[in-house]
């Protein structure tokens, strides 16, 4: 890394949107061969400025941008993200662009497929070449390796988890053989810890080879880890632009949100003496759970009245199939007591009517109604389970949509939980992850859930909107005593906020420690070490 | 400026393009020979005629199950609602009541079994809404010709049994709806004031519906099956709902169609109404997944306009009949241009 060997310069960027500024005045630069970490909360612009850098057509549709870029010194103005990629920008989005009824190695050489001539191909051009199966499996192998992971080639997209589809995506943008720069947008927000250490290795390795590294994360203790530099964007400027050594991550998270921020962990106030053994709110037997990915296999724990239960494991150990299962969104069997009683399985409406409330780790997907306004999606289930925000017309015969009602609870909510909107109309498709993450809790919340579920409430959104919520779903403990079962994956979480957490390994409960425990014993649960043992000696019983 | 631009973009192209070719039609007509009350005498009745149909869109839309191509599965239930009003010789309001009534049990009945079978085939309920629509008219034909029925005035007059291909409404309920309180301006102009109040009472049902419980309910299944789902909500039943009351709607609109007309057509009449139903309501900005009862209005009009106004003007002006042509490049024009838009 000689000095003046400049990759990227980016000079005085700006953007507006329809009047709405979201970039101003941006420079950086970045050498050949580094890793520059691009930090900033929801909605600072992060995304906008990669969206210029990369030539994505929502810029051009909404006027161009300000300032320049250079590019190996060349100024650059891409018209399309085509164009981008022939200069030897790779992107992997936040958003997953695979086909899902490819298999791996179709996916990360589309377009670029291994082909071999035919008759038909000598007679027509080189488009009708015959696709070399054998070559496009070794090619896809090495750009797998590359990354440090196993992942069979031949594997469907649709059959994996998400932390192999973000191994794939990358594999695709390193695969092409000219690429210089890479920009990765939130590539560890849906791995787990373990197989983000390996992406983070692999981008190491990348990096050495001399391709430069544009990495976009929340997680800024990978950023520290990893990066030679960092760029902080707050609300659109950058703030701080400096060697990553000897930074801490206290220090970016105050850059970040532009004011102190208190200890990740604060004080829990809740005692175990608190909590009456005997006063089970939830039971589960033998649960199991037909959820792809994340199956359940036998799971067994009980949940104490108005604490906070943490269930945590690696990714496609079957955590997120236990709040999914008992839920009846997939497949499910076993026994669950809820307040006494046996709650029917596979019936969601039968679940939500007896007190349970879900909020999903798939946000997008299944938490939120995109093109509803905010209004409409946080009453929407209250309304319909429980009947509320609805006049009885004509003796109950029609029920009518009490607009003003929802209205006001809306407006409640957003107030609480500090939802970032133009007003309760807007659509929620145009709110940020952390406002619309947001949305979902109030839609849970206004469902008055005796116990709740919560799957992955901080995936994918930044420090300060992650506090806001955790800091939610704790007053909302404590204050209506609503018993919470938190599923996630970032350990460190779940012991900020949790007071016992089962760890979830292969379908089964590994085992359930109080958030005091230490982080060895966790660790020694989420790998299994316990269950390989006692494996082995089943084994030998056979 | 910005404030036109921003009129466009939320109005489209292609409808600011037909709304300027209906009025260059207007204003080009007198210098032809058409009379203008005549024209609007047309475009207002015609709407009234077709609003009806093109609204029973809107609860199929708005659940997810796309354009009603299988409008003839509710135009067929409309068809028996009328012949058995007639098949009991009931005339004025009773006769015209009594098919609505028989009609929306038809239409009930047919819209279940129709809307379990769009149930089965997610993601293809267009295709296979245009095939069951096909083949049930085809296999109503057969029904026409079989049933006994035996008023003279529906049945052939050659060998008294088999309905005729168009049957009069004359002595039976004839203009019922559309003399209602009607007002006649000139002598070719009587405003159908009866049929604009019965789209308003039928639009006033299709708003209100959305917002009760259920109608909240089919609107989220439309939007996002999924998140319907965790909400505890039964995806298959409201999309039945929807497709039963869309079925119904299509009913009543045929009736009020002809009692205007004065004709009931059999047989292969309702393959006419499918792409005209569905191009009007796209015509009015509805897409795929999203209508409303303003895309029913606006796409009624345009569509209905264009095709009152070209015959007689167009044709008056150069002597060529190009008036189909320019009806079926705008109907299938206008479906083919709103698929397109469909993946957003």
């Amino acid at each position: 890394m000689s000095e003046g060997n400049i990759l990227l310069k980016v000079e005085n960027v700006g953007k507006q949107f329809e009047g709405n500024r979201v970039l101003k005045d941006v420079n950086f630069t970045l050498k050949k061969g580094e890793i520059l970490g691009l930090v900033g909360e929801n909605g600072a612009g992060k995304s906008t400025l990669m969206k210029i850098l990369f030539g994505m057509n929502v810029i051009q549709e909404t006027g161009g941008y300000e300032g320049n870029i250079y590019l190996d010194g060349e100024k650059i103005n891409f018209k399309s993200p085509l164009e981008a990629l022939n200069s030897g920008i790779g992107m992997v989005h936040q958003e997953f662009s695979l086909i899902p009824g490819f298999t791996a190695a179709e996916n990360i050489l589309l377009n670029v497929e291994k082909t071999k001539p035919n008759v038909i191909s000598k007679i027509f051009g080189k488009r009708l070449e015959t696709i070399d199966e054998k070559e496009m499996k070794k090619s896809a192998q090495i750009a797998i390796e590359t990354l440090g992971v196993d992942i069979d080639p031949d594997t469907l997209i649709s059959e994996m988890p998400v932390g192999h589809k973000q191994f794939i995506e990358i594999a695709r943008e390193i695969d092409r053989e000219k690429v210089k720069l890479l920009v990765l947008d939130e590539p560890t927000a849906v791995l787990t810890e373990s197989e983000a250490e390996i992406l983070l290795k692999a981008m190491r390795k990348l990096a050495d080879s001399g391709v430069s590294i544009i990495f976009i994360s929340h997680r800024l203790n990978e950023i520290i880890s990893i990066c030679d530099k960092l760029v902080v964007l707050r609300d659109g400027v950058v703030i701080v632009e400096r060697p990553t050594k000897g930074v801490e991550i206290r220090q970016i998270a105050e850059w970040m949100v532009g004011r102190s921020v208190e200890g990740e962990k604060s004080v829990h106030i809740k005692n175990e003496e608190d909590f009456d053994d005997k006063d089970i709110i939830l039971e589960v037997k033998n649960l199991w759970v037909d959820m792809p990915g994340e199956t359940v296999r036998d799971v067994n724990f009980k949940v104490r009245r108005g604490e906070i239960f943490g269930i945590g494991g690696l990714a496609g150990q079957g955590k997120l199939g236990i709040p999914n299962g008992i839920m009846g969104l997939f497949p499910s069997g076993g026994e669950v007591t809820f307040n006494d009683k046996n709650l029917a399985l596979n019936n969601t409406y039968n679940a939500l009517k007896s007190g349970l409330a879900f909020v999903s780790e798939d946000r997008r997907g299944v938490g939120l109604l995109l093109d509803e306004p905010i209004d409409m999606n946080i009453a929407f289930n209250a309304m319909q389970v429980h009947d509320k925000f609805i006049k009885k017309l004509l003796g109950g015969l029609i029920k009518w949509c009490d607009n003003k009602a929802i209205k006001e609870c809306a407006e409640k909510y957003i107030k609480e939980l500090d939802i970032k909107c133009t007003s309760e109309k807007q659509k929620a498709r145009q709110l940020s992850g952390g406002n619309q993450q947001k949305v979902c809790l109030a839609k849970a919340f206004a469902l008055e859930p005796t116990l709740l579920f919560v799957s992955e409430p901080t995936r994918g959104i930044d420090v300060g909107a992650k506090k806001l919520v955790l800091d939610a779903l704790r007053r909302y403990n404590e204050e209506n005593n609503t018993t919470i079962i938190m599923v996630s994956s970032e350990l460190e979480e779940l012991r900020s906020i949790c007071d016992r957490i089962a760890i979830v390994s292969e379908g089964k409960v590994a085992g359930i420690l109080s958030a005091k425990a230490s982080v060895t014993d966790f660790g020694l649960l989420m790998s299994g070490i316990d269950k390989l043992e006692e494996e082995g000696e089943s084994n030998e019983q056979n | 400026m910005n404030r036109i631009n921003q009129f466009i973009k939320s109005f489209g192209w292609p409808r600011i393009i037909i709304a300027l070719f209906l009025i260059s039609l207007f204003i080009a007509g007198p210098f032809f020979g058409v009379s203008t009350d005549m024209s609007l005498n047309d475009v207002f009745v015609r709407f009234g005629m077709n609003a009806i149909l093109v609204l029973s869109m809107v609860p199929m839309i708005q659940s997810g199950c796309g354009l009603n191509f299988g409008i003839p599965v509710g135009l067929v239930a409309g068809l028996i609602g009328a012949v058995m009003s007639l098949e009991f010789k009931l005339t004025g309001p009773a006769g015209i009541l009594a098919a609505f009534l028989i009609a929306i049990i038809a239409a009930t009945i047919f819209g279940y079994f129709y809307g379990k079978l769009l149930n089965r085939v997610k993601g293809d309920e267009m295709i296979i809404a245009t095939y069951v629509g096909f083949s049930f008219i085809f296999f109503m034909n057969m029904m026409w010709i079989v049933l006994p029925f035996k008023n003279p005035s529906s049945v052939q007059g050659f060998k008294g049994t088999g309905l005729r291909v168009t049957i009069s409404v004359q002595e039976y309920w004839y203009h019922i709806i559309s003399d209602f309180l009607k007002i006649k301006f000139t002598e070719h102009f009587t405003f159908p004031t009866g049929m604009f109040i019965f789209f308003a009472l039928m639009s006033f049902i299709v708003w209100a519906f959305f917002r009760t419980k259920i109608g909240a309910a089919i609107t989220a299944v439309g939007s996002n099956p999924e998140y319907a789902r965790a909400a505890g909500i039964d995806v298959d039943k409201m999309r039945v709902i929807s497709v039963i009351f869309s079925t119904i709607l299509a009913a009543i609109g045929i009736i009020v169609y002809q009692q205007s007309f004065g004709f009931i057509q059999m047989f292969n009449a309702p393959l006419s109404f499918v792409f005209p139903s569905v191009a009007a309501v796209l015509l009015g900005g509805a897409s795929v997944n999203k209508a409303s009862i303003a895309n029913v209005i606006i796409g009624t009009i345009l569509f209905q306009g264009i095709l009152t106004m070209t015959p007689s003007v167009i044709n008056s002006a150069i002597s060529i009949d190009v008036s189909e042509v320019i009806r079926i490049i705008v109907s299938n024009g206008m479906i083919v241009y709103a698929l397109t838009r469909k993946a957003r």
